[in-house]
C-alpha cells in the first residue's frame, strides 16, 4: 500500500476512495484530528501557535504570510511522506478547499514536482465525467503498490 | 572592470518596471559592466505554464516569470547570470520567486541572486550582490584557485573590525584585526600589524587583495591587483580555511553590519543571499549586549554556553527593542548567562528565519566571521538547525584570507 496526498487536502471523497483501493490517504481531517485532540495546547480553535509558521519556512519564506505557512507546516510533511498523489482541479467548495489560493497553488507545485506518480484530472461536470472520473482514479490506485516493500 | 566583455544578466521579474526601481536596476548593472536582458519566449507558452512549471499563479505576469525561467534553463537565452525580483510583500511573488531560483539552480550553473524590491531600492543596495553575481560568471577560473601561492597580502576593511593578513606558500604568516574608525588608517594600522608579525616589509608584498565595505578605497589606496566584493571572497575563504574546497557547502558570515548566506559549490557560490532586516541580526548587536553585560566581546561566548536562552524572552527584529527586551530581562532578575545565551539565540534565529530559506542548506555548514568567535553563536545556529556547525581556524579573518588567496591569481596572469 501507497501513502497517497490527496488535493484538495481535505476532500472527504478522494480519502474515502484512497481508503477503498487499500492505500493510506493523506489528508488535512488527520492532522487537524491530531491537533484539536493534543492536550495542553491553548491556541484554540486549531491549536496552532506561533511556532506552526515558523515550521513552515521550510516551504516558504518568511514574506509569505503566516496562514500561508501555518497551513504549510501541516501539509508540508504530508507531501514529503507521500508516495503518489491525486489533484482534483476546479472542484467546488463543497469537495474541498483550504479556503487560501496561496497554500493551493503551493500545495499543488511540490506535489507536481516531488518524483513519484501523480494523477491530475478535472472535477467533473456530468454523469458520464464522473464515471469516466471515478474510473481513472480506481486504476491509478490500483497501479500502485499493494503489499509495503519487504512485506511480500 | 571595464576591459571585461559585458556580462549578460536574465532580469526574470514580474513587472519590475512598474515598481519605480528599474532605473535602479539599470544603474546598477552598468556599474558591473552588466547589461540586463529579458529572455525571450513563445507567448503561447504563458497558457500552459502553470501546469508545465507546477504553480498555476493568479498573476499572468508571474506566469511570465516562470517562462522565462524556463528560457533560460532550456538555453534559449544565453545568460551569464540570472537575476530573479519581484515585489517586496506579495506572497505568490515569494512563493514563485523561491520556487523559480531552486529551479534554475537545480538544472543550470548559472549564478543566480534574487531579491524583492520596494520603490525605494537603490542601486547602491544591490552593487554588492550584483558584483558578485557578475563575479561568478567572469571569474570561474580565479574562483577554482585551491592554493594560495608567492607572497600576498589581503584586507577586509568591515563595517566594524578591518582584518589584514600576509600570506606565503598557502601559510599565513601574520595578521592584523583592529576596529574600523578611518577606513584607510584602520587599513594600514592592520596591514602594519600582518607585516610586523611575519616579520616583512610592504615592498616585500607582490599581489594585494581588499574586500569589504572599504575595499574600493582601501584598494585604490594600495592599488590593490584585487578589489573584490565579500560574497565571493568569504565563501572562497570560508571553504579553504574549513578544507572543503570540493563539494558542497554552506558558508554563513556574520558581520558587524549584515549577514551573508551562501550557498557553495565546488568552491563557487551559487545562491547567497545579504541581509539582515536590522542590526539586531548582526554582530553589533552581541557586541552591544556585551556592552551592557559589562563584559568584553571576546567573553560574551563563554557566558552564553553557560546560560539557557529558554529563560529569556528576546527578540532582536529590531536591536531597539532587543536591547530593551535584555535590558527587561536584567532588571527582572534574569543571569548574564541567560541574557547572552538568549542573544546568541535570537541573532542566529532571526538568520534561519529571514535569510535561510533562499539558500539551500547544505553540509557542511561553515560559520565565518567575527561573531563566529562568540562561542554561543555556533552552539546556538547548531541547535536551531541540528546540524554541526564548522567554525574554521581564523575564521574571523576570512575575508583577509580569501582576498589573499584570490589575489596570488595574479601572479600567474
Amino acid at each position: 500500500m501507497a501513502n497517497v496526498i490527496i488535493y484538495p487536502t481535505n476532500s472527504l471523497i478522494l480519502s474515502d476512495l484512497v481508503k477503498r483501493f487499500g492505500h493510506t490517504p493523506l489528508a488535512m481531517m488527520e492532522k487537524i484530528k491530531e491537533k484539536i485532540s493534543t492536550v495542553g495546547v491553548d491556541s484554540p480553535p486549531l491549536n496552532i501557535t506561533a511556532e506552526e509558521p515558523k515550521l513552515g519556512l521550510k516551504y516558504a519564506a518568511v514574506e509569505v504570510p503566516a496562514g500561508v505557512r501555518g497551513r504549510m507546516s501541516m501539509i508540508g510533511p504530508m507531501v514529503e511522506r507521500s508516495e503518489a498523489g491525486i489533484i482534483v482541479g476546479e472542484s467546488p467548495m463543497a469537495f474541498g478547499c483550504m479556503g487560501c489560493a496561496r497554500t493551493n497553488e503551493l500545495t499543488k507545485y511540490l506535489i507536481r514536482t516531488r518524483d513519484m506518480p501523480v494523477l491530475e484530472l478535472a472535477f467533473p461536470k456530468t454523469d458520464e465525467e464522473g464515471q469516466e472520473f471515478v474510473y481513472r482514479i480506481a486504476e491509478f490506485l490500483r497501479s500502485l503498490p499493494q503489499q509495503e516493500e519487504g512485506k511480500e | 572592470m571595464k576591459d571585461e566583455a559585458v556580462a549578460k544578466v536574465a532580469l526574470v521579474s514580474c513587472g519590475s518596471e512598474y515598481a519605480g526601481v528599474h532605473g535602479e536596476l539599470e544603474s546598477v548593472a552598468s556599474s558591473v559592466n552588466a547589461k540586463l536582458v529579458y529572455p525571450e519566449i513563445e507567448v503561447d507558452i504563458l497558457d500552459d505554464i502553470g501546469k508545465d512549471f507546477g504553480i498555476e499563479a493568479a498573476s499572468p505576469d508571474l506566469r511570465l516569470m516562470m517562462a522565462r525561467a524556463t528560457a533560460v534553463v532550456e538555453g534559449i537565452t544565453d545568460v551569464d547570470g540570472v537575476f530573479i525580483t519581484s515585489c517586496f510583500r506579495c506572497a505568490e511573488a515569494a512563493i514563485v520567486r523561491n520556487e523559480v531560483r531552486s529551479y534554475i539552480n537545480k538544472h543550470s550553473t548559472l549564478p543566480v541572486i534574487s531579491y524583492s524590491f520596494t520603490e525605494r531600492t537603490t542601486a547602491a543596495t544591490l552593487l554588492t550582490r550584483m558584483e558578485a553575481l557578475t563575479t561568478i560568471a567572469r571569474r570561474r577560473h580565479l574562483l577554482a584557485r585551491e592554493k594560495q601561492s608567492g607572497l600576498t597580502a589581503g584586507i577586509d576593511s568591515g563595517s566594524t573590525t578591518t582584518k589584514a593578513v600576509i600570506m606565503k606558500d598557502n601559510q599565513i604568516l601574520g595578521s592584523g584585526w583592529v576596529p574600523t574608525i578611518k577606513v584607510i588608517d584602520s587599513a594600514t594600522e592592520a596591514l602594519n600589524s600582518a607585516l610586523e608579525e611575519a616579520g616583512l616589509k610592504k615592498e616585500d608584498i607582490q599581489a594585494m587583495g581588499t574586500t569589504g565595505y572599504g575595499r574600493f578605497l582601501v584598494g585604490e589606496h594600495f592599488n590593490a591587483n584585487l578589489i573584490q566584493e565579500e560574497i565571493t571572497v568569504n565563501s572562497k575563504g570560508a571553504v579553504y580555511l574549513a578544507d572543503k574546497q570540493q563539494g558542497s557547502a554552506t558558508v554563513i558570515d556574520i558581520g558587524g553590519m549584515d549577514n551573508k548566506a551562501i550557498s557553495v559549490e565546488d568552491g563557487i557560490p551559487g545562491m547567497f543571499t545579504m541581509g539582515g532586516i536590522c542590526a539586531g541580526a548582526s554582530g553589533r548587536f552581541l557586541d552591544m549586549t556585551a556592552k551592557r553585560l559589562g563584559v568584553d566581546i571576546t567573553e560574551l561566548g563563554d557566558l552564553a554556553v553557560k546560560g539557557m536562552e529558554q529563560n529569556v524572552s528576546m527578540n532582536s527584529y529590531c536591536i531597539v527593542f532587543g536591547i530593551q527586551s535584555l535590558v527587561n530581562s536584567l532588571a527582572k532578575g534574569s543571569t548574564p548567562e541567560d541574557v547572552a545565551a538568549a542573544a546568541c539565540h535570537s541573532v542566529v534565529e532571526q538568520i534561519f528565519e529571514q535569510q535561510l530559506q533562499e539558500v539551500d542548506v547544505k553540509e557542511p555548514l561553515i560559520l565565518v566571521g567575527g561573531s563566529s568567535l562568540i562561542e554561543g553563536v555556533p552552539k546556538a545556529l547548531g541547535e536551531l538547525l541540528k546540524i554541526d556547525v564548522l567554525v574554521p581556524p581564523n575564521s574571523h579573518l576570512i575575508g583577509a584570507v580569501g582576498s589573499a588567496l584570490l589575489a596570488s591569481g595574479f601572479l600567474e596572469e
